[in-house]
């Protein structure tokens, strides 16, 4: 079932959680709602199940309005970060619990709820723990039972509000592929709230980006993560450096060396913030020939898949970080303290009025 | 191998233990055993033939009747201030936090005499029943009144704080898989709410079969009609029938003690069953 959201406005006291949120989620898709705490997205989240509900705008399902329809008649699951079981029900009565509460004239007879539940729970793999109680599980086990009984109910939509955000980091990558995998089987229309950008471009099949109750960027996650819309996303997802730099008639201008842009002729020098990925910076130990910064590497952090340096510019006061391939950092041969020579790869500059530019 | 001495991080135990156990045996132990020391001056029959006299045995009925009806009330209505006062906000809610503890503070001789002064037939509320056919002052009921009245804190107090705990995404949940609101509380509240409940029942029980002071103004205390067991046991002091009193003063000890046992049972397998678990 695909979700349509509209102008949706949501105000607490003074604080405006969401500002005219407009969305659209397409039947089928895993998409990931992005930010910083506080930006609205477990608000919208919550709007979206109909557990709180809008100032302004609508909601609909699958083209249907919905807006003012109670949260018992949306048929969403939703999944806690903190779980929310019912502690003095067995794993297998919080599953079932859904379909007990159902009227008499649509509930499942006993023998066709076993079932259910039992097929439920070897789908998230843990039926030997059907008669144990939630406190009995570990984390990762009580959102797994969690998943199962939100999906019990048969549910359109599959709301998850940080649904691994209180796990430690093993489980949480281990059960991340794990609920992509689930995904990938059931095609239900799922929306997860998460503030860890790792877990968004992993998982999402879209990525919303979210900040002060607004939308910043929609996209796949490679669209999201090369070509960010705003110095937020850039900042927000993944590492980045940020230098300030001059644009002028097509031509960017960062400390003493310029790279061509491939937009902006027109304009006259502006102010201009320039943001460039750590592993877009090449590192040289000669100036060789080219326009390069010149810096002093001041620490290594050579532990991990790739080296990350953190450079003293000579002329500049903000370190930079640059990450490079353990075999470029042996080649290198770079101590602390070392004369090196940078080189931007790939810069993006955003003029002070917002517009974006890839070099 | 020595065995290594369990370190903890504050020393003290067994002198702890010790004042404890010292305490409770002069505070309460001794006391208690004295009022068997004394009843076995009776013989068996004589004990017999005191204990279950007709007007004493009425007694025993009323008393425990009446605190059982009371902390049942106080259950039921204790549950929804507890739930009123956690759940919702009002101006003078403050007020209504602390009019909660008022039975607690007020002595229990100026409560039964204003409970009497607004029950009794001439009374504000005494006056507007009484044409109704119901009697509250100098009655069982007016019992059951004074009870409910000092019970009431015990089940607010303790209902309350596990209320305001409850995880307010429990019952989100439950919502979002279709509950309705009878069934969120059924299923969902009230299974967590239990213990507690239980819990100021068993105080509110307790305290109420052991009250006087509010009781005596307002039962009126007619033998075999309003007389409650306590009042027996003053009745005999009186007289300077000091074994007869301690003798119905045993008899109230151990049906008390069983009642409570039976209602810590009762916790205890419930709170089994739900943290089978924690």
């Amino acid at each position: 079932m695909s979700i349509e959201i509209r102008n949706i406005k949501k105000e607490f006291g003074n604080f405006t959680a969401l500002d005219n949120v407009n969305l659209d989620v397409p039947n089928g898709e895993l998409v990931a709602l992005l930010g910083p705490s506080g930006c609205g997205k477990t608000t919208l989240l919550r709007i979206i199940a109909g557990l709180e509900s809008p100032d302004h705008g609508s909601i609909h399902f699958h083209g249907e309005e919905a807006t003012d329809r109670d949260v018992r008649e949306r048929q969403v699951g939703f999944v806690f970060q903190h779980y929310a079981l019912f502690r003095h029900m067995t794993v297998f009565e919080n599953v079932a619990f859904g379909l007990r509460v159902r009227p008499k004239k649509t509930r499942p007879t006993e023998a066709e709820i076993h079932r259910r539940v039992h097929q439920l729970l070897e789908l998230v793999q843990l039926d030997w723990l059907a008669d144990r109680y939630p406190p009995q599980l570990s984390g990762g086990q009580r959102q797994r039972i969690a998943l199962a009984r939100a999906l019990a109910v048969e549910p359109k939509v599959l709301l998850l509000d940080e649904p691994f955000g209180a796990l430690d980091a093993k489980v949480r990558k281990d059960l991340r592929r794990w609920l992509r995998r689930l995904h990938d089987e059931l095609h239900i229309t799922s929306v997860f709230v998460t503030h860890d950008q790792e877990e968004a471009l992993e998982v999402a099949d879209r990525i919303v980006v979210m900040n002060h109750g607004r939308i910043e960027q929609i996209g796949s996650p490679q669209e999201v993560y090369d070509n960010p819309a705003s110095p937020f996303v850039y900042k927000f997802l993944g590492n980045v450096n940020q230098f300030n730099s001059r644009v002028n008639e097509g031509q960017a201008h960062i400390g003493d060396i310029s790279l061509s842009l491939n937009q902006h002729h027109s304009i006259q020098n502006s102010n201009a913030l320039a943001y460039v990925r750590p592993h877009d910076i090449e590192v040289f130990t000669e100036p060789n020939g080219e326009q390069t910064l010149q810096a002093i590497v001041s620490y290594i952090h050579a532990a991990g898949p790739s080296v990350r340096l953190e450079l003293q510019p000579v002329n500049e006061s903000d370190t930079i970080e640059a990450e490079i391939s353990r075999e470029r950092f042996r080649e290198l041969a770079l101590n602390q303290g070392a004369h090196v020579y940078l080189k931007p790869r790939r810069v993006q500059v955003f003029l002070e009025t917002g517009t974006t530019t890839p070099s | 191998m020595a065995k290594h001495k369990q370190k903890n991080v504050l020393p003290g135990f067994n002198l702890s233990l010790g004042y404890t156990l010292l305490y409770l045996s002069l505070i309460v132990l001794i006391p208690l055993s004295a009022a068997f020391f004394k009843t076995t001056e009776l013989t068996f029959a004589e004990f017999w033939h005191t204990v279950t006299t007709p007007r004493v045995v009425a007694s025993y009925k009323l008393t425990f009747g009446a605190s059982l009806f009371a902390a049942i009330i106080n259950a039921i209505f204790g549950l929804l201030t507890a739930w009123v006062l956690t759940r919702y906000t009002f101006p003078g809610k403050k007020l209504v936090d602390a009019l909660v503890d008022l039975p607690f503070a007020l002595p229990t001789a100026v409560a039964g005499i204003a409970l009497t002064a607004v029950y009794a037939t001439n009374g504000w509320l005494g006056s507007i029943l009484e044409p109704h056919g119901i009697k509250v002052a100098f009655t069982p009921l007016g019992v059951v009144v004074a009870l409910t009245f000092i019970g009431l804190p015990f089940v607010v107090r303790t209902v309350q704080p596990v209320l305001e705990d409850l995880e307010a995404e429990t019952e989100e949940a439950a919502a979002s898989l279709g509950a309705n609101r009878w069934q969120t509380f059924r299923r969902v509240i009230l299974p967590a709410l239990w213990p507690a409940l239980l819990t100021g029942f068993a105080l509110a029980f307790a305290r109420a079969v052991g009250e006087y002071g509010s009781v005596i103004f307002i039962a009126g205390n007619m033998p075999m009609v309003s007389e409650i067991t306590p009042l027996i046991i003053i009745t005999k002091l009186e007289q300077y029938d000091y074994t007869g009193a301690t003798a119905v003063a045993v008899v109230m000890l151990v049906i008390s003690f069983l009642l409570l046992f039976a209602i810590n049972g009762l916790q205890w397998w419930s709170s089994r069953r739900n943290s089978a678990s924690r």
